[in-house]
């Protein structure tokens, strides 16, 4: 199942909805690069509140992807990262730098806003 | 062992369900959320490693004990090529092809023991186990479990 892209004013939101298989992430990287040049995206959220795990495939995707992200100028943040996949992510030694994280939509939405000094908008 | 599922491994969508599998019978042998999502993240980087380097292979995910502690196993199968330096294989950086070398190393920290048992040309087998200290009363309802 793809994950949907919602487009939110100058922002677009990847709401992962299960467990992802590693094509199914790759596809995730595919539809952000190219949606971020089809609407101008300034900001990329994905929430990866529903990913049972984050491992070093998935890691490195996030980071692949918030670097293809930013060549294409856009600033990509990952919210909800769960209590448990956090603390199995600092014991297998995995970092999402240089990523940005924030706690949930809200906060995230505050970061990207500051990022783009304004000029980019949710609305 | 009545808890034993094997899930063969011949495509990305098979490590979700391996994965998935292990969570299951983690949470239902006691461990807590958090081990479990530990013991989840090891069978996903061990299904990659088959998936990569040996193209297909197994995850078998069973229950072990002793007097005081029951654990996980995960075995994880191959008829791949094998792993010509284990040693390397285990440093952290060290990658072959897939460029990922965190793999194995990320895998044992998350476990409690760790074994690689592997020869070139004859396939790989990666045994895994993590172990949760039985309370008091389990013990107890065991023994009279025994005694009835």
């Amino acid at each position: 199942m793809p994950v949907p892209i919602l487009k939110q004013g100058d922002y677009l939101i990847a709401s992962i909805q299960s467990a992802l298989s590693d094509s199914e992430v790759l596809e995730l990287r595919d539809d952000l690069a190219d949606r971020i040049g089809r609407y101008r995206s300034q900001g990329i959220i994905i929430d990866v509140a529903a990913l049972d795990v984050i491992d070093s495939f998935v890691a490195r995707s996030l980071r692949n992807i918030a670097r293809t992200a930013s060549l294409r100028g856009a600033v990509t943040v990952i919210v909800g990262i769960q209590p448990d996949v956090a603390v199995a992510m600092v014991q297998f030694r995995l970092n999402l730098e240089p990523l940005h994280t924030a706690l949930d939509l809200e906060e995230a939405l505050a970061l990207l806003d500051r990022h783009t000094r304004g000029q980019g908008r949710a609305r | 062992m009545t808890d034993d599922i094997t899930v063969p491994i011949a495509a990305d969508a098979d490590i979700v369900v391996a994965r998935g599998e292990g969570r299951t019978l983690a949470s239902r042998l006691g461990f807590s959320r958090t081990d479990a999502t530990l013991i989840a993240t090891a069978i996903s980087e061990i299904g990659r490693n088959i998936l990569h380097h040996a193209g297909a292979g197994e995850v078998e995910i069973g229950r072990d004990a002793d007097e005081r502690r029951v654990a996980i196993v995960v075995v994880a199968r191959d008829q791949g090529p094998g792993i010509s330096d284990v040693q390397r294989a285990l440093e952290e950086g060290y990658a072959t092809g897939s460029g990922l070398g965190l793999g194995l190393p990320g895998s044992r920290r998350l476990m409690d023991e760790f074994d690689i048992d592997t020869k070139p040309g004859h396939g790989t087998t990666v045994t895994m186990r993590k172990w949760r200290d039985r309370d008091a009363l389990e013990v107890v309802r065991e023994a009279r479990g025994r005694d009835d």
